[in-house]
């Protein structure tokens, strides 16, 4: 299969069936219904089960019942249905249950628009639901990312049993560009079998029991410490970043997905116009990536963060420097993107005048 | 010695977590037993909801999932989806069905998701407390209907088993209570139904067992009973309300 | 070589169309392509646009504030994005829809009566095609043999029976510019 050209929502969907997911639960939302009727179409054709749900609060808990029954299950919505997907999402973390979830952010709150946003970091990255718990959350920012991680994920949700959540924007979820499947890279992790999913009794020795209530204190507290293990693995496994003509810079951009492309056009005029600049791309937001910080906050002027939002990732920014040089933000709300010439001033601030 | 009586095998030796006198107990035994008359229990995957029976996934013994609060059937969609060689049930309380989990259940229904759910109706939110439910009869007190259910306020109360019937996915659903042994032994046969509703591929199942609540309704057990009979089944009429199975045991 | 280009028009001119074939016709020749639409109300009968970039870099932003090219398929689209153009870059005008000249005097514009040129070939849905050819033949971002290549990938099964007319209606357009610079 040569390169084809798709739009990032249709993209996502091929790549799920591709990695073996045969479960799709999900409800009807612009700019991701792509997905939806992607499924709607291949599923049948590959053996699988498409089902529109009621509500997306169905849709989660499809997933809830199919993760927890063993399958490879996967569902997508954006912003207003992630909302509502919350509680189920924080049941699936507490219980264990492997998912991937694709949230195409759109302008907020409330109804907001529909255009390409990235308020929703907050939401995915710091919780969302109740109780202590992680979702490990990919930021794409190509259609050929976008595939290569929705394969990923399947495998990261397996490999922790947990959510796993691909963080894109409308404008990913609607362009197209070409992606070439036969080059989707693989990581082939050695997954466990799973032994834990309630498949019927059958001659197993024991029940299997998908649950997330320890009335206990004391056992409910070793659950958490439980999680949070896993939460510990994959902070040490699951970092993934890019980082752009950084070795020499003394300004450093802070972007992911469709804003990282956006930053990188004005890290090369930037350059041009004889201004040091690199790119740090986060690609997994949680567990999110220190050590391009570490790497340097000792030889930067400073950094500029830019996201299509009045400012979410800016913090875990300030945190992962600890403050050791000054992080600033340039951000818009509601669908509109950030101004190259904005963000050229900046930069231009930042290191200190014209050159 | 011979054996005269015998627990089922579809219920674990975990103590019941039910109050004295409640009939959630005896409605447990009837599904196991049923499971087990049917052969089932190797390949039953049941979901517990939340309400008093929350903790049921610990006394069936067969695979289980514990649901948030109403979403148990669309847990069930999901399981059933992925087994569909299975048993899927779910048991549901009437807060988690007919109120917060309404949207759930209805489309289950509506779409003939071939599972079997129990619901258990005692006019009332027994977990937390004694609040009126969907089902609370006009008048009754709970804790949240101090003065009485007011259908002026609170409206009126839901007949789940005569609503559900109304949609074409559904294949057997009948109402039945367990105050006494003629009305235990038809629940068993109605739960027996339902599951081979399943089995057998028609789609959507559903009994409906009235129960008691003698803690929170404030009588004892005997008197608990009695007031089903006497308030409760005349709003509620026994029967079947839909029956599409092939040979009625 | 870098190209961003924005196809405006109202819903059902066919401007998606024509940004995806040429969107197509540089994957077919080896570029980095990326095409992005206006969605949601405005596709049903509004005005629709797309944005697309054919380059030999890495694509960087999809949505475009500099366009190296526009077109322009109705009035709105012109008031709308006339000012979009770089300056030395090209406007291209379907002056059958379009009832103002262009303000601008630092960019390269093309009159392309596409609805006429289409209403004589006798089927009007090829206004864009005859567009496109014009577009084509002035910027040279893809090849006009590669063009005819993506045309039966971007319509898909059931289309066939509109090559013919397609390919006269580009050929059109593209005759139409060689005659304008002839003449220059």
């Amino acid at each position: 299969m040569a390169k084809v050209l798709m739009k990032g929502n249709e993209a996502m969907a091929e790549a799920a069936i591709q990695a073996g997911c045969r479960y799709y639960f999900g409800y009807p939302i612009t700019p991701q219904n792509e997905v939806t009727e992607y499924m709607s179409k291949r599923m049948p054709e590959v053996g699988g089960v498409f089902l529109q749900a009621e509500s997306e609060v169905s849709a989660i808990n499809m997933v809830y019942g199919a993760g927890g029954a063993g399958a490879r299950v996967m569902t997508s919505t954006s912003g207003p249905g992630l909302s509502l997907m919350q509680e189920g999402i924080s049941y699936l973390a507490g219980a264990q249950i492997p998912c991937v979830i694709v949230n195409i952010m759109r302008g907020g709150p409330g109804l907001g628009n529909i255009q390409g946003a990235q308020s929703d970091y907050f939401q995915s990255v710091k919780g969302g639901g109740h109780g202590d718990y992680k979702l490990i959350v990919l930021a794409p920012s190509t259609i050929q990312e976008m595939a290569d991680l929705v394969q990923e994920a399947f495998d990261i949700a397996d490999d922790y049993r947990n959510p796993v959540v691909i963080l894109g924007d409308g404008m990913l979820g609607q362009m197209m560009e070409p992606v070439d499947f036969d080059n989707v890279k693989k990581t082939r992790r050695n997954l466990p079998e799973k032994t834990w999913a309630t498949t019927g009794r059958g001659n197993r020795e024991h029940r299997n029991v998908i649950n997330s209530l320890y009335i206990d204190p004391p056992v409910l507290e070793k659950h958490n410490y439980v999680l949070f293990e896993k939460y510990k693995r994959a902070e040490q496994n699951e970092v993934r970043y890019e980082m752009v003509n950084c070795d020499d810079a003394e300004v450093i951009l802070v972007a992911y997905g469709t804003m990282a492309r956006v930053a990188k056009n004005v890290m090369n005029i930037a350059r041009r116009e004889g201004y040091k600049v690199g790119l740090i791309r986060p690609i997994s937001l949680w567990p999110f990536p220190k050590e391009p910080f570490k790497k340097t906050v000792d030889q930067v002027k400073g950094y500029l963060v830019v996201e299509m939002s009045m400012g979410q990732m800016v913090e875990d920014v300030q945190l992962a420097t600890e403050c050791k040089k000054p992080v600033h933000f340039y951000g818009r709300p509601a669908g509109m993107i950030p101004e190259p010439s904005v963000m050229l001033e900046k930069i231009k601030q930042i290191a200190g005048g014209a050159r | 010695m011979a054996v005269v009586f015998e627990k089922t095998k579809g219920l674990t030796d975990v103590p019941f977590s039910y109050c004295p006198g409640c009939t959630h107990g005896i409605i447990h035994r009837l599904v196991a037993e049923a499971m087990e008359e049917l052969g089932v229990l190797d390949k039953a995957i049941g979901v517990a909801s939340v309400g008093c029976s929350v903790f049921a996934y610990e006394f069936f013994n067969c695979d289980m999932q514990q649901a948030a609060h109403g979403r148990a059937p669309a847990v069930a969609t999901g399981i059933k989806r992925v087994h569909p060689d299975k048993v899927v049930f779910t048991y549901q309380g009437d807060g988690d069905l007919a109120a917060i989990g309404t949207a759930e259940i209805v489309h289950a229904a509506a779409r003939g998701e071939k599972i079997t759910v129990i619901f258990v109706n005692n006019a009332n939110y027994g977990m937390t407390g004694g609040q009126m439910a969907p089902t609370t009869l006009v008048g009754q007190r709970t804790t949240t209907t101090p003065y009485g259910r007011k259908p002026e306020v609170n409206g009126y109360p839901i007949r789940v088993s005569e609503m559900l019937s109304t949609l074409d996915g559904a294949a057997y659903i009948e109402r039945v209570a367990v105050y006494d042994v003629k009305h235990i032994m038809q629940a068993k046969k109605a739960i027996k139904n339902a599951f081979l509703a399943q089995i057998q591929n028609k789609g959507f199942s559903l009994v409906e067992v009235l129960s008691t609540c003698p803690t929170n309704w404030g009588m004892t057990p005997v008197e608990a009973l009695k007031w089903v009979k006497d308030h409760m089944e005349p709003y509620y009429p026994l029967g079947v309300y839909k029956n599409t199975l092939e040979e009625v045991k | 070589m870098e190209e961003r280009i924005i196809f405006a028009g109202f819903g059902g001119q066919g401007v998606l169309t024509m940004g995806l074939i040429i969107t197509y016709a540089g994957m077919l020749e080896g570029k980095n392509v990326s095409w992005t639409p206006s969605y949601g109300p405005e596709m049903r009968g509004g005005t629709a646009n797309c944005n697309v970039t054919v380059s030999d870099d890495e694509v960087g932003s999809p949505v475009i504030i500099e366009a190296t090219s526009v077109v322009v398929m109705n009035r709105p689209s012109l008031d709308k994005y006339e000012s979009y153009v770089v300056p030395g870059g090209k406007l291209f005008v379907n002056t059958s829809l379009v009832d103002r000249k262009p303000q601008r005097k630092d960019i390269e514009v093309y009159e392309v009566p596409a609805n006429e040129i289409a209403s004589e070939l006798g089927n009007l849905k090829v206004a864009n095609m005859v567009m496109l050819g014009a577009f084509v033949e002035a910027t040279k971002v893809v090849k006009m043999e590669t063009v005819l290549k993506a045309l039966p990938e971007v319509f898909g099964k059931g289309k066939e029976h509109m090559m013919a007319i397609n390919e006269k209606a580009l050929e059109k357009g593209a005759e139409l510019i060689r005659n304008m610079v002839s003449t220059k």
